[in-house]
């Protein structure tokens, strides 16, 4: 089944088309990697996701329902969650407290104020920031605080998942760290698209692969056919 | 989260205890100190309602003034024509429904960029005020039907203890969270599923509620205005000093700045008048160079300070 599904998606900034025409999907459950050189419009297309921006042209559904126009906080509440490339936590509150946020606004129905302390206790401990709670979002180290906006994204108990960045700048031992959260969080049953310039981690963790270059999408499929494509060796791998 | 709960009694109970002996004092006490205490009382609902919003979320407003003055207008518009506490309704609506307004028509501003359009809404209506006043009714200012002190007393005292209950309500309530978290990161707060714009008017509503009606309870005091003395500009600083004095993120220090200010205020108006504003204004410098988290942050650093010396 199709979680997401885009159609002819175009964003204009003035006369420039950061993204022309793309067509995509994610299947349920899968782990889709978003790939391209610098400036490819990978960004610009999950702000068009999660409705941080406005398409030019082309619908976006989520669960067959058109969101194309919708608010963030809208498609948060149908089971749409992301991080962002450069964290965005609330810095002068507690790791708790950002985390807490997320479960009691996040969800479609309310939830009792207790449960979502419990919810979020437990979150802590799935991204291995236990013992945390109190400490401010800002004191965090970066590795801690990309886990933390992770956690934040969980709690509002999403389907579909959007990480920008997740290991950029972290340590060959936390990318490994984090390939392991990435799986956990697939094995939740929750459905990862996720963009990423460490392309080791992407190649293993993966079940399929969009390129992006100008803004136009230029293949698609497994990881092996992406890393023997010749137009993506020539244009992002190198040789 | 823990502090906030084992302090959740010790607020409530404090006011109430305050509450029961501000109620009973005015047979007791000169006319005088009941005049100061409206006073003390005004800034107060000023300074708690103008944090209530700009507290959290860091938009600085600058519009109390417009609101307040609203209130005073409806006070001396209809002051004679409807019961006081109709007229004190009132008040409170129209500026509501007024923020409502300007709220929906500067959410895409940020920073100073809405600081400066909210000074510049409170100037716009008080020069619109002023050429209706001028143009179509005539006259330039109007008279404000007098109401006896203990009455405005009794009054601003109910005002100041629903401001003050609103407000702690709010603050301790999963809202309270998500204001702070507007003023942290906006775009992060729209992606976890709060709806920011919605949070941003209605608390800024509600906030100048509480500043209409005191407007329009304060104007009998005046018997006199006029759209300068309504919309002084004065009263849309003085909140934000009075927060910034005792310290922004505390009701208690919004409270604590508020009463000292106009107690200092008061003090130094009677015995130094010619000196007054120079006098007012150095001790506010001295308290944002040194204090820069106010009154309540000098229990911070005194602790810092002792514990500097218990290492020597």
């Amino acid at each position: 089944m199709r979680i997401l599904e885009g159609e002819g998606v175009r964003k204009n900034f003035g006369g420039l088309a950061a993204i022309a025409e793309v067509s995509f999907h994610i299947n349920q459950g899968e782990i889709l990697g978003l790939i391209g050189p610098n400036g490819a419009g990978k960004t610009t297309l999950f702000n068009l996701i999660s409705g941080s921006l406005a398409p030019t042209a082309g619908i976006i559904r989520f669960k067959g329902e058109n969101i194309t126009g919708m608010k963030p906080h809208q498609i948060c509440k149908r089971g749409m969650a992301r991080t962002f490339q450069l964290v965005k936590l609330f810095g002068n509150m507690t790791v708790l407290q950002n985390i807490l946020l997320g479960s009691l606004f996040g969800t479609p129905k309310s939830i009792l104020q207790s449960d979502a302390v419990n919810d979020s206790s437990k979150l802590l401990e799935i991204v291995g920031l236990s013992g945390m709670g109190t400490i401010l979002a800002k004191d965090l180290t970066i590795v801690n605080q990309k886990r933390l906006e992770v956690a934040r994204a969980l709690a509002t108990k999403p389907e579909l998942l959007l990480l920008d960045e997740f290991m950029a700048g972290l340590t060959p031992t936390e990318v490994s760290l984090a390939i392991e959260l990435i799986k956990k969080i697939r094995d939740r049953g929750i459905t990862v698209f996720m963009i990423e310039h460490v392309m080791k981690a992407m190649m293993s963790v993966s079940d399929r692969i969009i390129v992006l270059h100008y803004g136009e999408k230029i293949a698609e499929g497994i990881p092996d056919e992406i890393a023997t494509n010749p137009i993506v060796i020539e244009i992002y791998l190198g040789a | 989260m823990r502090r906030a709960i084992s302090k959740k009694f010790f607020y409530p109970v404090l006011v109430i205890f305050f509450s029961m002996i501000m109620v009973m004092m005015p047979p007791y006490v000169s006319p005088y100190t009941i005049i100061l205490l409206n006073s003390i009382f005004m800034y107060i609902v000023l300074t708690v309602s103008w944090a209530l919003f700009s507290g959290p979320t860091h938009y600085l407003s600058l519009a109390s003034a417009a609101f307040f003055g609203i209130g005073i207008y409806v006070s001396a518009i209809l002051g004679d024509k409807l019961p006081l506490l109709v007229v004190i309704g009132l008040g409170g609506f129209i500026s509501f429904l007024l923020a409502l307004l300007v709220g929906l028509s500067s959410l895409r501003l940020r920073g100073m960029y809405f600081t400066i359009f909210t000074f510049g809404l409170s100037e716009l209506i008080r020069h619109s005020v002023q050429w209706w006043e001028v143009n179509r009714t005539g006259t330039v200012g109007r008279w404000v039907i007098g109401v006896d002190h203990t009455t405005v007393y009794y009054i601003m005292l109910a005002i100041l203890l629903i401001t003050l209950v609103v407000a702690y309500i709010l603050k301790h309530s999963k809202y309270g969270l998500a204001l702070l978290s507007i003023g942290e990161s906006e775009e992060a707060a729209d992606h976890i599923g709060i709806n920011v714009n919605a949070m941003k008017i209605i608390t800024f509503a509600i906030s100048t509620f509480f500043m209409g009606t005191t407007g329009a309870i304060m104007a009998t005091r005046w018997t006199y205005i006029d759209p300068s003395i309504a919309f002084n500009p004065l009263f849309s600083f003085m909140p934000v000093l009075m927060a910034i004095f005792g310290g922004i993120g505390h009701i208690f220090g919004q409270i604590l700045g508020a009463s000292v200010l106009t107690l200092l205020a008061d003090v130094l108006l009677t015995k130094f008048p010619y000196y007054y504003m120079l006098l007012y204004g150095m001790i506010l410098v001295i308290v944002v160079l040194f204090l820069p988290k106010g009154l309540t942050g000098l229990k911070e650093e005194v602790k810092k300070w002792q514990e500097g010396r218990s290492f020597k």
